[in-house]
């Protein structure tokens, strides 16, 4: 048998039938969100068609979620359309089931790429789908992931399955150690740097290498998260010690009669020796600087000692009027030095961004110091209820909001602002968000992509400032 | 599903590089739990002056002259001419609702972004890649030419341009075969109901805690 990669062994392990290159593949888990459910929910409805398994299903009220005012219940939904699709949420699935419902402000509430990985709800060897394309996250635990528009959310409801067709493969390895103060976030973006947005299209991406193997699970989501902003629909690790023990004792992991045997087999969820992949791109660790992005898409990106880029340098046309198109935008002049870039706000979240292990991370330089005068608004937005517990018990909340940060509800907030939180026209923002498109956090909003300590960093300094030489 | 068999189409050229679905339809309107109506949004940054909300009355705003889509020669086009990397980042339907309803019904560019190439095909629509040549020598003509239409031809997977060129496009079997007759995936799918069955079996007996 000849050596299969990751992906060959997900993909195949759930074909249902092929015929001509279209697969039907099998859908293990189904996560649910307000956004691009309720025409879905619909659609089933009209053609008087039940879920296939509803089990499969585990649901979250994410994005339209406000991070504060909780005491006011659903009162506190300002907008009456974000509050009629929440509420529309709980009634489709008290009228259809679901495996795990955890409706607005209920404690394990969350980003649902944040909440599916911490109940256990995404398990190594799973094919994991949402209305969302951030689903790429949960290939961090060696399974398949894809983001999938509202039409598939109701064709998996209906039938389970998902008309595919194989992607190709990619691997992308990251050698040698990353260097203090460089993290997951700076990986990806490096990666999007060099292969560009486009760069991953058509593939799956695995992601390999000695500095993917010392990532914990946190740093693979990150990772994992931003395929897509590559322009993979899917992206993965391959199953290792750091999987197995973050999965075990969540709630919907294997319970002990079945361990051993699930673990046997996720030990198998690794590419082959001598397995082939269509396409490798190699990076050095040692080389990633922390990033920040410049421009209007996270391929406009340089390291923190560099310097905004100048159109005048690029000979594509389509290139060059597309950069010129982002320093109007973002209002910034060819040559400027990133670490003087001034900010108006931070934000501290997002399933890029939001978990434990970033929240410790910003919260480790903020310690002890204050944002800058010139920061009108600083958000800390943990990624689910659980993350918050756990972040206040560790104290984390007290760091933040001592160095003059606000202390936030679970949801996805201004990584697209589709709730009240949100930049004003001109307003620059550092943040740990995913995607720095023009008015993605808002109307004229001008977004700096960077890690959590790269936020936090700027929002002390006023400024981006290198977090390697930040005290 | 609407049917897509062939269009003779009026074009309009987007002169820009990664259109991400956030420009094409912008997160405050995805808040509908509908799937229509999407259409007057569409580029909804960029086509008006000032902000847009929901449930505004899309008449009585501001409408940005600059913006291609909005120049007299280019009203009633079903044909969008764009650039690489279209329809990038979210998953959001809600970019092809706003497209289709805006009056879309062929996408022509050098590549696409995956989620939303795929999501057209649910929705009637053809998005076509051509090569990054074919695509420049389109928006030179298109902007050469007032009233430039284009005939497409799915079944011949055929472009034909008015002065009779012709450029040939691949297009997957499969979905070639449900664009063309209409076809509703979902129940294709259920033909295939007993496989589904049997596959389950199998995989609940390698994988048995998947079925907790």
């Amino acid at each position: 048998m000849s050596a299969k990669t990751l992906y060959d062994k997900l993909f195949d392990s759930h074909v249902v039938t092929e015929e001509n290159g279209t697969a039907l593949i099998y859908i293990d888990r189904h996560l649910v969100h307000e956004v691009t459910s309720p025409q879905a929910f619909e659609g089933l409805r009209l053609a008087g068609r039940k879920p296939w398994r509803k089990d499969s299903i585990v649901a979250t009220a994410d994005h339209n979620t406000p991070t504060n005012g909780w005491e006011k219940g659903l009162d506190g939904i300002a907008d009456p359309i974000s509050r009629i699709q929440i509420e529309t949420l709980d009634s489709n699935i008290k009228e259809f089931g679901a495996k795990a419902y955890f409706p607005f402000m209920d404690k394990g509430q969350g980003i649902v790429h944040v909440m599916g990985p911490e109940q256990g709800a995404t398990l190594p060897g799973m094919t994991v789908v949402c209305g969302d394309s951030h689903t790429s996250t949960h290939g961090a635990f060696g399974a398949l992931a894809h983001g999938i528009g509202t039409s598939e959310v109701e064709h998996v409801m209906a039938t389970q399955c998902l008309v595919q067709k194989k992607s190709k493969s990619m691997l992308v390895r990251v050698d040698g150690k990353l260097g203090k103060g460089v993290t997951a976030k700076d990986v990806a973006l490096a990666i999007i740097g060099k292969i560009g947005t486009a760069g991953g299209t058509g593939y799956a991406i695995e992601f390999g290498g000695s500095v993917i193997r010392a990532l914990t699970m946190e740093g693979r989501m990150t990772l994992c998260n931003m395929a897509i902003e590559a322009g993979a629909r899917a992206g993965m690790v391959a199953v290792d010690d750091a999987t197995i023990n973050y999965v075990k004792g969540r709630p919907y992991a294997p319970k002990a009669d079945q361990w051993a045997a699930a673990v046997a087999y996720w030990r198998t969820l690794v590419s082959d020796d001598g397995a082939e992949f269509d396409a490798t791109v190699v990076l050095n660790g040692d080389d990633i600087q922390p990033q920040v992005t410049w421009g209007t898409s996270p391929e406009m990106v340089v390291g923190i000692d560099g310097m905004v880029p100048d159109p005048a340098n690029e000979s594509d046309a389509t290139k060059k009027g597309s950069m010129e198109r982002a320093l109007q935008y973002m209002g910034l002049q060819a040559n400027t030095p990133m670490n003087e870039i001034s900010i108006d706000k931070v934000f501290i979240g997002s399933c890029t961004n939001s978990r434990i292990e970033d929240l410790r991370a910003a919260a480790s330089v903020a310690k002890g110091k204050k944002i800058a005068g010139t920061v009108k608004l600083a958000l800390v937005v943990p990624g689910s209820g659980l993350v918050k517990a756990q972040a206040e018990a560790e104290g984390l909340d007290k760091v933040f909001k001592e160095a003059g940060f606000e202390w936030r509800e679970p949801g996805c907030s201004m990584c697209l602002a589709m709730n009240a939180d949100r930049l004003e026209s001109g307003e620059r923002c550092a943040s740990t968000s995913n995607r720095n498109f023009e008015g993605r956090q808002g109307l004229g909003g001008r977004t700096h992509l960077v890690s959590p300590e790269m936020a936090a960093a700027a929002a002390i300094a006023g400024h981006f400032v290198d977090v390697r030489s930040f005290n | 599903m609407q049917a897509f068999t062939q269009l003779n189409g009026l074009v309009v050229p987007l002169d820009r590089a990664n259109v991400d679905t956030d420009a094409i339809i912008p997160k405050q309107f995805l808040k509908s739990i509908k799937r229509s109506g999407f259409g007057p949004n569409a580029f909804d940054e960029w086509r008006y002056l000032e902000h847009g909300e929901p449930g505004m009355d899309n008449s009585k705003r501001k409408i940005n002259p600059d913006f291609v889509l909005n120049q007299a020669r280019y009203q009633g086009a079903s044909v969008l001419l764009a650039r690489e990397n279209f329809g990038c980042g979210s998953s959001r339907e809600h970019a092809p609702w706003a497209l289709e309803d805006y009056g879309f019904r062929v996408i022509i560019a050098p590549s696409f972004a995956d989620i939303f190439f795929n999501n057209c095909f649910k929705n009637g629509m053809l998005p076509i890649v051509l090569s990054a040549d074919d695509v420049d020598a389109l928006f030179e003509e298109t902007e050469a030419s007032e009233g430039y239409k284009l005939n497409i031809d799915l079944s011949e997977q055929s472009i034909t341009s008015p002065s009779g060129k012709s450029y040939k496009f691949d297009v997957d079997a499969f979905r070639k075969h449900c664009l063309l007759n209409g076809l509703d995936d979902i129940g294709l799918t259920m033909q295939h109901q007993d496989a589904i069955k049997a596959f389950e079996t199998k995989h609940k007996a390698v994988q048995p805690w998947l079925f907790n």
